[in-house]
């Protein structure tokens, strides 16, 4: 019911994913580490490089569901000078030449300070296709939910572990585009292995709602995108991105620094997207 | 005033616009168990027996309501009461809600809690109340809090706590609470979040609200048995504003009792040099109304939602946020609210120790800059109430400094 007639770019990237049977990847950045030039550098090498869709994530002063690495890309991000309109005009700019599916990733109050309508209208006219908003949870959203759907903008909102059976399927009912599933209680980071009782979270997710499941927080490795196969839709790949920018721009923004770092996103999407397409992840999807 | 009103499907935990529940969604189910905890424990007559059992015997309540006769003199205007809360074990009234909240901890089955702490008074709060209840105690402080507040850090280890030094954004409250929230959206299924002030997302600004009620109930009580009247005026400092809501919150349904939130004005009116959320009318600048740590409220930032520094002498008054219910207070014109600059404070300090023999907490001394300033439009008929939420131990370095 709250789904927009038109199908936006997340919906039809998901419909063919689940057709072909295979693990989408999502990937993040945080728009403006270190520059926004270097951000649609990156987000291009990633769509190129395979990324399903690209989640632009709106540098916050207090991330406060964010781990080190993404905190530390914030704040080299704000320090650049990048802004809510600085990042719709990155997502115009990306749009020049590419199709790929766009989801801007915010806290709140930098929507909220723009204004909900000023935002999602600019957030159209740009190109975006849906938003999630880290800290807004369906009892706060009302308003903002009609807003981007009048507006052909995924409403896209998180569970997680502690989210009851009840409240998945109620998530679900306000969201569309996809369920943005929460893998572990905790920040956002790079971990080693996957929490024992995610698949419990896919399974009770699934029995909830017919969006499709993409799973974030602390995947990076390629092992966990090949668990993940025939459990979700797709898996979000975040910090181990942004990780790889520090690493690439540590001694500076210079221009071979930047194609450095470019370089090492592809390979690591690549890598990410090999193994989606191998092994286990090729078993059916669900329903 | 500008009016971003954001939606809500549900009036809980709202004052006016204000408040509502702004968390990553891990953090939801745990909010409402809490609340269905505490909702619970308010009329559980044997959680309240072993809640004031311990106000009374291991924190000391009640306090004196002690009339200042030579401060009183030596200003010549209203008549005025301190409301002893500095008398309180650990030396501030935040004991009131630690207690409060650390039974809820045990009756939640929580073996672990977590808190921030600005000056350090909700933190040694926390760590004390922990050790009685034998929880264990994790504390975030930030680094620039730890230097200037460093007896406090030094109680909270003796108490057996763990103090955590955060080094992020401007290494004061603010960042100690976003510490303090990775911790709990972590750990949340072994530990409660000891939030110390009326601040983030809905029961947390009403729970703590009630909690500290008991300042204003004795106060009440005991005016009316000193002077047979109500008094006309209240003042009390306001950071996140759990003192002040303490006090103010008794006598809201009388009408004449004039109450007065002093913020902190830190050096200066301009963005980053003060923490006045609500005191735009002296000229500060930078608040509007926004969602800041789980909760719409007045928020000093900028044009494009990013939260701002903030600057005042005293730790526990440096923060960008207000509790909701004193956003809504202020915006219904219930309750004033003015700023004291850093050098007010410290005058007001030396001012208060040498008359009255009472060394203040920075933070109580912007509520006597306060009072002292609006003494000039006050009558000798004026009867006056000031929180002296702390005592000034834990401040002694930076008083030193300006003897």
């Amino acid at each position: 019911m709250n789904r927009p007639i038109l199908k936006t770019r997340i919906q039809q990237r998901f419909a063919a994913l689940r057709e072909a049977g295979e693990l989408g990847i999502v990937a993040y950045l945080t728009a403006g580490d270190p520059s926004l030039d270097a951000t649609l550098e990156f987000v291009l090498a990633l769509a190129d490089a395979g990324a399903d869709v690209m989640e632009l994530g709106v540098p916050f002063s207090d991330p406060l569901a964010d781990g080190p690495t993404i905190q530390r890309a914030s704040e080299r991000a704000l320090k650049s000078g990048t802004t809510l309109a600085g990042v719709l005009d990155l997502v115009r700019r990306i749009r020049k030449t590419s199709e790929v599916p766009l989801v801007l990733f915010s806290y709140f109050n930098p929507i909220l300070q723009m204004g909900i309508e000023k935002f999602a209208s600019a957030a159209e006219a740009a190109g975006a296709d849906g938003v999630l908003a880290t800290d807004l949870t369906l009892e706060e959203s009302e308003d903002y939910r009609r807003v981007l759907r009048a507006h052909h903008l995924d409403a896209i909102f998180l569970g997680a572990p502690t989210s009851t059976d009840e409240r998945l399927a109620k998530i679900a009912n306000c969201s569309s585009g996809f369920l943005y599933l929460i893998s572990r209680t905790g920040v956002t980071g790079a971990k080693d292995t996957l929490p024992d009782d995610l698949p419990a979270l896919l399974r009770r997710a699934r029995a909830a709602s017919k969006l499709p499941l993409a799973v974030g927080f602390g995947i990076s490795l390629p092992g966990h995108v090949s668990l993940l196969g025939g459990l979700a839709d797709a898996a979000v790949v975040g910090s181990a991105l942004v990780a790889e920018i520090a690493n690439a721009t540590e001694s500076g923004a210079r221009a071979s620094s930047i194609d450095a770092a470019a370089a090492a996103l592809r390979l690591k999407v690549r890598a990410l997207k090999q193994a989606a397409l191998g092994g286990l992840s090729r078993r059916e999807v669900a329903p | 005033m500008s009016t971003i009103l954001p939606s809500s499907t549900t009036t809980a935990g709202r004052f006016g616009p204000y408040g509502g529940r702004y968390v990553p969604e891990t953090l939801m189910v745990p909010l409402f168990e809490l609340e269905r905890a505490y909702l619970e424990a308010k009329s559980d007559a044997s959680f309240q027996a072993q809640f004031e059992n311990l106000l009374k015997n291991f924190a000391g309540r009640p306090t004196p309501l002690q009339f200042a006769s030579r401060l009183t003199e030596k200003l010549g205007g209203p008549r005025i009461y301190l409301k002893r809360e500095d008398l309180l074990h650990t030396g501030a009234h935040k004991i009131n809600n630690a207690l409060g909240q650390g039974l809820l901890a045990v009756k939640m089955g929580k073996p672990r809690i977590v808190a921030e702490t600005g000056a350090g008074q909700h933190g040694v709060a926390s760590a004390t109340v922990a050790a009685h209840l034998g929880l264990e105690c994790v504390v975030y402080m930030g680094t620039e809090d730890m230097a200037r507040q460093a007896l406090n850090v030094a109680r909270m280890r003796m108490l057996g706590a763990e103090v955590m030094p955060v080094d992020s954004g401007s290494r004061t409250l603010k960042d100690a609470i976003n510490e303090a929230m990775r911790d709990w959206v972590t750990n949340v299924r072994t530990t409660h979040y000891l939030l110390g002030s009326v601040l983030g997302a809905h029961p947390y600004p009403t729970m703590v609200r009630d909690f500290q009620t008991v300042i204003g109930r004795e106060a009440r009580e005991q005016i009316l048995a000193a002077e047979k009247r109500l008094p006309t005026h209240l003042f009390a400092c306001v950071g996140g504003g759990s003192n002040s809501i303490g006090l103010f919150h008794q006598f809201l349904r009388d009408p004449d009792v004039k109450m007065i939130g002093i913020e902190a004005g830190g050096r200066g009116a301009g963005l980053g040099e003060h923490a006045a959320r609500l005191a735009a009318h002296q000229g500060f600048s930078g608040a509007r109304p926004g969602v800041l740590q789980g909760t719409y409220t007045y928020v000093l930032q900028n044009e494009d939602g990013q939260i701002a520094t903030t600057h005042s002498i005293s730790a526990g008054l440096d923060y960008p946020a207000i509790g909701p219910e004193h956003a809504w207070l202020a915006d219904q014109r219930r309750a004033e609210y003015s700023a004291a600059s850093d050098q007010a404070a410290l005058d007001a300090a030396r001012l208060l120790s040498r008359t009255e023999g009472i060394i203040p907490a920075l933070e109580s001394a912007h509520a006597i800059a306060g009072l002292l300033e609006r003494i000039p439009k006050m009558a000798g008929t004026d009867l006056a109430i000031l929180n002296l939420s702390g005592r000034g131990d834990k401040d002694m370095d930076q008083y030193s400094r300006h003897l």
